[in-house]
């Protein structure tokens, strides 16, 4: 079952399998001094692809993050998410592309608490104006993808960091987005977990769904297809093609 | 400009489920700023209640006991008489057209005691009075146990005790054999009444027969008050001329009240008080807004990275807008319900102590619930624009 989302998109420029395209992006805090957190940064992100962006504290990665997920505009540059040009978009629209066409997997988990792991992720249809039962069956649907059909009715925030990681993973899922952008999503996990999260994106994704992962961790970065190395705002090497 | 997105919706169950999200998972804080709202409520429904209860009593008190009676007093006083009506003021105002009934009181130079060996001056303050045998149904009263004086007792030494006469000279039930010591004879006791309640001087005396004041006490039977019951339909005409009527030598000397004016002055004193009370439960009320707001805007800072996982979601700022301020409305809405079922209870428990039939006004039960809800409405319109305002970045970094 699917919601039905009846859109009249435009064509992205640089191919239909183009999810998520950066042209020049900068990105600049009105701090005194100001803050060049991005520099025309550019890339583009194709449908299926599996991309590790990593670079240390301070590197622009969180801005990045935002700005990929519409959740804050550059301050110069075009960004295309699912075919639209951010630039063009309201406040709202921008609610309407995210409740959408992008998942979101948080460091945090960011898990209501007092609510059952079916509710957490029914919650991530919420916005979408799909009725409750629809909701619950496609979380159920979500969460038996991530392994945790037998922990429906189980309240999420009691359940350990690795159960509470893929509760959000599968939150990011359940909306059947064009991208899902993950924001360290092992960084609040031991090894074991942090291997088990890592394991279950890869597996996600060669389902055919799109992810960019986010992560100061150079290792589980280099273990995905593509990796793209941020240092001081800009994009220091791209590993697109080359592996 | 259509971009062709379908936009973010949140059904109307939807948005009232966000809205309860924060009562139920922070119970204990949902309930202390909820009773806030509902003590103002309780305060205003119970007042009004009260007030309403009391009105009505009122109204059937003055329906049981006439609005219709009057009373004629001779004016007591340096300068103002002798503190006596005219022999015949009776009989003339019993000639007014619309008077029904009159009823002569006249108070007797004699003391009460329990018995002859009681020491003089030990009065108990009870006085004695020479009556009128119909005075009960003029005066709308009632035999609490006994008799009233007839025809044949008003003219031997029997007595009929008011109640707080009675009291005072400890006799409860009347067996027919107990004798007073009135003024230096024995009278034998006959009845008891129920208190008066437009003449409460009378609970306080012991009344004879005029035939027996005459006979035994060698009383002038001169009038000191006349009761007059009259047509209510002439109430205000017979009142205007009953001082002239009663002593057309001296009208100035002759006082003339409705005795149940006094109860509808005291009804217009309890409004005022119900005015100042009503005040401060809006007091009440408006701290438990102030509660509400306060707890609304703590939410909104400890919720932050909520709000910015809502925004996430795809939750534009109206959205979180509605979560908050519905948040705020449910508050008020528990405590509004509650605080008009509280303050419903308080009205029927005083009204049943005091023998009221129970009667909230429905005004006090919507306006209550509607007052409730525009308090919580604009306590919750600050911290639902604060947490609409808040950029989703910023929210979801804090934790």
């Amino acid at each position: 079952m699917t919601v039905a989302v009846a859109e009249d998109r435009v064509a992205p420029a640089g191919g239909a399998d183009v999810v998520l395209s950066l042209r020049r992006v900068s990105k600049e805090y009105p701090t005194t001094p100001p803050v060049r957190a991005l520099r025309g940064v550019d890339f583009t992100v194709t449908r299926g692809e599996l991309v590790g962006v990593v670079g240390p504290s301070g590197s622009g990665k969180s801005t990045l993050l935002h700005i990929m997920g519409t959740l804050d505009r550059p301050t110069a540059g075009e960004v295309t998410v699912a075919g639209y040009d951010v630039a063009s978009l309201s406040d709202k629209d921008m609610s309407a592309l995210r409740s959408r066409h992008i998942g979101f997997v948080f460091q945090q988990f960011h898990l209501l608490s007092g609510y059952t792991a079916l509710d957490n992720v029914a919650d991530g249809l919420l916005y979408t104006g799909a009725n409750l039962a629809t909701r619950r069956e496609l979380a159920r649907g979500a969460l038996e993808k991530v392994d945790l059909g037998h922990r429906l009715n189980h309240v999420a925030t009691l359940m350990s960091g690795g159960e509470r990681q893929r509760v959000a993973v599968a939150r990011a899922l359940v909306g059947q987005p064009s991208i899902v952008l993950a924001d360290e999503p092992t960084g609040n996990l031991d090894t074991k977990n942090s291997e088990a999260i890592v394991e279950l994106i890869r597996q996600i994704n060669a389902e055919g769904v799109t992810f960019v992962v986010i992560t100061h961790n150079r290792e589980i970065a280099d273990a995905f297809p593509r990796t793209i190395g941020l240092r001081d705002g800009s994009i220091e090497y791209d590993t697109e093609g080359k592996r | 400009m259509t971009t062709g997105l379908v936009p973010s919706r949140l059904h109307a169950v939807d948005a009232l489920r966000t809205a309860s999200v924060g009562l139920r998972t922070r119970r204990l804080r949902a309930a202390l700023s909820a009773l806030g709202i509902m003590i103002g409520i309780a305060a205003m429904v119970a007042v009004l209640g009260l007030s309403e209860s009391s009105k009505s009593e009122l109204l059937a008190q003055l329906d049981r006991l006439g609005t219709n009676l009057l009373t004629v007093q001779a004016g007591t006083g340096i300068g103002i008489g002798s503190g006596e009506l005219p022999d015949e003021a009776a009989g003339m105002i019993s000639r007014i057209g619309p008077v029904e009934t009159t009823s002569s009181v006249s108070a007797v130079d004699a003391n009460v005691y329990k018995n002859d060996l009681v020491p003089s001056g030990r009065t108990g303050g009870i006085t004695v009075q020479a009556v009128d045998i119909n005075l009960l149904d003029t005066l709308a009263g009632s035999v609490a146990d006994g008799k009233f004086l007839d025809a044949a007792t008003a003219n031997y030494p029997t007595a009929v005790l008011g109640s707080v006469a009675a009291q005072r000279l400890g006799i409860r039930t009347v067996t027919g054999t107990q004798q007073i010591w009135l003024g230096d004879q024995w009278f034998t006791v006959i009845g008891v009444l129920n208190q008066f309640e437009l003449n409460p001087d009378l609970d306080r005396a012991a009344l004879i027969g005029q035939g027996a004041a005459e006979t035994y006490l060698d009383h002038d039977n001169v009038p000191t008050s006349i009761l007059v019951r009259v047509n209510p339909d002439y109430v205000d005409e017979v009142t205007a001329v009953l001082a002239a009527t009663a002593n057309p030598q001296n009208p100035e000397e002759v006082e003339v009240a409705r005795p149940s004016d006094a109860l509808e002055a005291k009804e217009a004193a309890n409004d005022a008080f119900t005015a100042l009370l009503l005040g401060l439960g809006a007091v009440a009320l408006l701290v438990g807004g102030v509660g509400i707001a306060n707890v609304m805007v703590i939410s909104v800072l400890e919720r932050r990275a909520e709000i910015g996982l809502r925004r996430a979601l795809g939750a534009t700022k109206r959205h979180v807008a509605v979560q908050f301020l519905g948040e705020a409305l449910l508050l008020s809405a528990v405590g509004g319900a509650g605080g008009v079922v509280l303050g419903w209870i308080v009205t029927g428990i005083y009204a049943r102590v005091r023998g009221w039939s129970t009667l909230v006004p429905p005004v006090a039960i919507v306006g209550g619930f509607v007052a409730a809800l525009l308090i919580g409405a604009v306590a919750g319109l600050y911290p639902a624009t604060r947490a609409a305002r808040l950029s989703p970045t910023e929210a979801l970094h804090s934790t």
